[in-house]
Formats: structure tokens, sequence, C-alpha cells
């Protein structure tokens, strides 16, 4: 079933790099708490999120994940391949938060069904204001599809 | 960002209120661009194909696709844009008044880039052509902004 207004919506974000991690946490903070935002900062600790694997047995499934793609242990193609390869959480949206310009990254993330690729904004000001249109747009105006796991 | 490139979007509508209101915002937004319209599902896959009066058509950078459609279905336009190894890339915004579980599943199943339920009130119309204007003219990088 879909979400209704009054659900909180789980974002995970999957980033590796602390000061990062910090900043978006804080520009979502900004914008209200109709959401909770998970943080795996790995690939394969992403995987075991999404899979409920282990001490995530109890974690929701999110609503929208924000993926970095230079990420340890699995980089984030091979996250956003796991999940739009797989029945039940295909439906996720993905956007691909990373620093990368390059264009093959680019090419790459479009064809593995990305739904979205931003590149992370170079200074603090604008690297917020980045944040914040994902977040009006993904929570506040998208529909989501809720995958509600039995 | 796509600063300082003209961004091409193909909005496919039937409905003639709601394509002039989508393009009398994209026409104030602050990022340039043209806004062409299909009528219906065939004509866009016409545009898409370049063939039938289309053959000067750009490739779009983005596109803002209606479910229901004459001709042929919103579902299927996708279907045969995600189904093209030269368009599949392109992020389509599906852009309803449907907010039918069954339509956003069957969109996301088939790779819809996002599922947007049109607001009725014209006011709240006008913010969500906003939010997508910021969100995929501003912040997004565009696959074809970076093709070749």
């Amino acid at each position: 079933m879909s979400i209704s207004e009054d659900t909180p919506k789980h974002i995970l974000l999957v980033e590796d790099n602390p000061g990062d991690v910090e900043l978006t946490l804080e520009a979502l903070a900004a914008g209200g708490n109709g959401y909770r935002v998970h943080v795996a900062e790995d690939g394969e600790e992403a995987l075991e999120f999404l899979h409920k694997k282990g001490k995530f047995q109890d974690e929701p499934t999110p609503d929208l994940v924000l993926l970095d793609l230079n990420l340890p242990k699995k980089d984030g193609h091979e996250v956003l391949e796991n999940i739009k390869l797989n029945s039940v959480l295909r439906n996720i949206p993905v956007v691909i938060l990373t620093s990368s310009a390059s264009h093959m990254d680019i090419k790459k993330s479009y064809s593995l069904n990305a739904n979205a690729y931003v590149i992370k904004p170079p200074n603090l000001e604008t690297f917020l204001d980045a944040i914040k249109a994902i977040k009006n747009f993904w929570i506040d105006s998208v529909k989501l599809y809720k995958t509600e796991q039995a | 960002m796509n600063l300082g490139k003209t961004i091409d979007i193909l909005l496919v509508e039937d409905n003639p209120g709601d394509a002039d209101l989508t393009r009398e915002a994209f026409e104030d937004a602050k990022i340039a661009n043209n806004l062409f319209v299909a009528e219906d599902g065939e004509e866009a896959i016409f545009f898409l194909k370049r063939v039938e009066g289309f053959k000067d058509a750009p490739i779009p950078d983005v596109i803002l696709l209606d479910l229901n459609l004459p001709k042929k279905s919103g579902h299927e336009v996708l279907d045969f844009i995600k189904n093209d190894d030269d368009l599949r890339r392109i992020p389509v915004i599906i852009l309803t008044s449907s907010e039918a579980d069954i339509d956003i599943l069957k969109s996301y199943n088939l790779h819809a880039n996002s599922f947007i339920t049109k607001p009725v009130d014209l006011e709240k119309f006008l913010d969500v052509v906003k939010t997508v204007e910021d969100f995929w003219l501003r912040v997004v990088k565009l696959p074809k902004q970076v093709a070749g």
C-alpha cells in the first residue's frame, strides 16, 4: 500500500564520509520531522539494511535511498544494481549523491535505473540547497510506493 | 547542475488546460528550457523516434508523462522508452491525476524515475511544477548533458 501523509518516511543515506553524513542530516533535519534518516557507512552495510540481515532485522524498508558511489566494501553501482534487480526493492527511488562528475558514472547510474543523479555541490551553502531540493521533491511532492513486507 | 544549457522537456499531456498551465510555469523557470507538448501516447513515440513530422525534434532531457492518454497509454509510452537503448536513460516523471497504488507500483516497476499526482488546486499544482523544475532542471545532472 502507498503511504499516507502522516506515516513517517524512512530515508536510507549510504555515505562513508562523516562530514557529508553530518551535513546531510542537518539539512534534512531543517526540513521538519516527517521522516527518519538511517545511515549505512558502506555498500555492504547498505545491503544488509535493505535485506534486513542480522542486526537490521527490525529495520523498516526505506522509502528513499540516497546513495554515494565511491564506497568501501561494495561500491554504489553494486548496491544500485542489487536494488533495481530485486523484485521487492526495485520500486524504491534511489538518488545518487556523489562528488563524481564522471560521464561514465552518470551514464552507468542511469543505465542501472537510478532515479536521479545529483553531484554534491562543492560549497556548504549550495550543498544544503541541493539537499533541500531533494527533500522538497522526493519527500513532499512525489508519490512513493511503500513496500510492506509480511 | 545544468546551468547555462537550454533543457528540452517533452510534456505528454492530452488536457489542453493542464498543458497550458505547465507551459506557463516552465516559462517562468530560472533555467532556460524548451517545452514540447505531445497530445497523446502515439505522438509522444513519434516525437521520440523522430518520425511522422518530428524529424527535427530534439532528444528531450526530461519527459513529463501523463498516464491516461488517447491512442497509447502512459504506461505503454514508459515501457517503450525504458526498453529503448538510446532513450532509456532519459528521466521520465509521471505527472497524473491518478493516485491509485496499482498505477504507482506499475510505473516504478517500469522504471519511471518518479511519480507525481497532480494536485487539483491550481496553487498547489504550480507549487509542484516548481518543485519539479527546482529538482530536475537545477539540481540533477541529466544524462543528455553528458551524452556521447
